[in-house]
């Protein structure tokens, strides 16, 4: 077997990270955000609302391992234990199977917090790109969720579908995007709705002659029309922002900007952490709410 | 809010609005026995307010459930779930 046969491309990479502005927790409240989602699940440690460590891994096969497992990877190193965490939200769609969360909250609202803290409180409309949804959410100025559209009929237009695409076209997931921008001339969109019909059609394309750079820009193009369409069902208004995996996928992204005529802010983090985030801003919200505020390490 | 329930897919948009506004003052709940395909129950969101949203099972299939309830003319009716809501939440994209 060859190498490029046993090569995952569509792997992303799994890290953890701590703040080294915040020296220590103890004396202080520490909240976290278990975002255990369709494909990736997050873990958001905040200490008195300031961002201090986060974990972003693959999910794997069982929730309550995979958020174990997130939360875990975010305290290595910290010397935090669980029992120091005063309040625990979980998200995402294993959010009611996080055996440590004190209360699940919708990835929506989460994202849409995690969101006003990331992007600032001027975002209005946001598009998270996530592993098997995708989801057009309209939010005031306190990140609170005005309303909202979500498609998961499908994998077209999801983080799962690019994956798909990164190991056929045998394209590090990574690299995608800004390949996709290299075509010289932009291709019409591919134009199965379906990505297992997409896939067939690139196929088609390769043995057709086209470029790699080419199909992944027809595939690019044809994900962001598709997102676009949600966006604009559920109301576009300015500012707007663009949080999960996809969002790192320069491709997809400046094809959103082009059709909508309008720039998506740039991210200060890692936009997939956007929904822990906000079930670690939650957290923090109701610990204070409940009384539940204990100070870690007394 | 407005809650967004359903899917878009080749064939169109269907997707069930629901204002959770107005909707979490309703201590009613008519909606649940109105709708003749029973997609709704009721819920806490995240505020902790009761609010009716489309089962999760059936949200990728309201085309052909709803289907039963709206004339093939395509003449615009109140639908068994709208005059059932007595806080008027609920609307459908087609």
């Amino acid at each position: 077997m060859s190498e490029n046969e046993t090569k995952e491309y569509w792997r992303w990479k799994e890290y953890n990270w701590k703040n080294p502005d915040i020296p220590d927790w103890r004396g202080s409240m520490v909240t976290a955000g278990v975002d255990v989602g369709s494909t990736s699940s997050q873990a958001v440690i905040m200490v008195d609302g300031q961002l201090y460590a986060f974990s972003n891994m693959r999910t794997g096969s069982d929730s309550p391992s995979s958020a174990i497992d997130a939360i875990n990877w975010a305290m290595e190193g910290t010397g935090l234990a669980l029992e120091d965490i005063s309040f625990t939200v979980g998200t995402g769609y294993g959010r009611v199977n996080v055996p440590f969360a004190n209360k699940a909250v919708t990835e929506i609202a989460c994202h849409a917090r995690g969101a006003n803290f990331m992007y600032g409180p001027t975002v209005r409309t946001l598009l998270d790109m996530g592993g098997q949804d995708c989801k057009a959410i309209h939010c005031d100025e306190r990140g609170k969720v005005t309303s909202f559209l979500m498609n998961d009929k499908c994998a077209a237009g999801t983080g799962r579908g690019m994956e798909v695409f990164a190991n056929l076209l045998a394209v590090p997931i990574e690299e995608v995007g800004d390949m996709s921008l290299s075509v010289e001339e932009e291709p019409a969109p591919v134009s199965s709705t379906c990505v297992v019909f997409a896939k067939t059609e690139a196929t088609g394309l390769l043995r057709a002659g086209w470029s790699k750079e080419k199909v992944l820009a027809a595939y690019c193009s044809a994900m962001a029309s598709r997102v676009v369409s949600l966006l604009e069902r559920n109301g576009m208004e300015k500012d707007f922002a663009i949080t999960g995996g996809i969002a790192k996928n320069s491709g997809v992204v400046k094809r959103i900007e082009r059709i909508l005529g309008i720039e998506a802010l740039k991210p200060n983090y890692d936009t997939q952490i956007a929904g822990a985030l906000g079930g670690a801003l939650f957290a923090k919200a109701l610990a204070e709410k409940s009384n539940k505020g204990k100070i870690a390490g007394r | 809010m407005i809650a967004n329930h359903g899917y878009k897919d080749g064939s169109g948009e269907y997707y069930i609005s629901i204002d959770t506004d107005k909707c979490s003052l309703c201590a009613e709940h008519g909606c649940l026995d109105g709708c003749p395909g029973q997609v709704f129950e009721i819920e806490f969101d995240d505020w902790d307010e009761e609010v009716a949203t489309v089962r999760a099972r059936e949200r990728n299939k309201l085309k052909q459930i709803c289907a039963a309830c709206k004339p093939v003319s395509g003449r615009l009716v109140r639908l068994p779930c709208q005059i059932a809501c007595g806080s008027e939440a609920i609307t459908h994209s087609w």
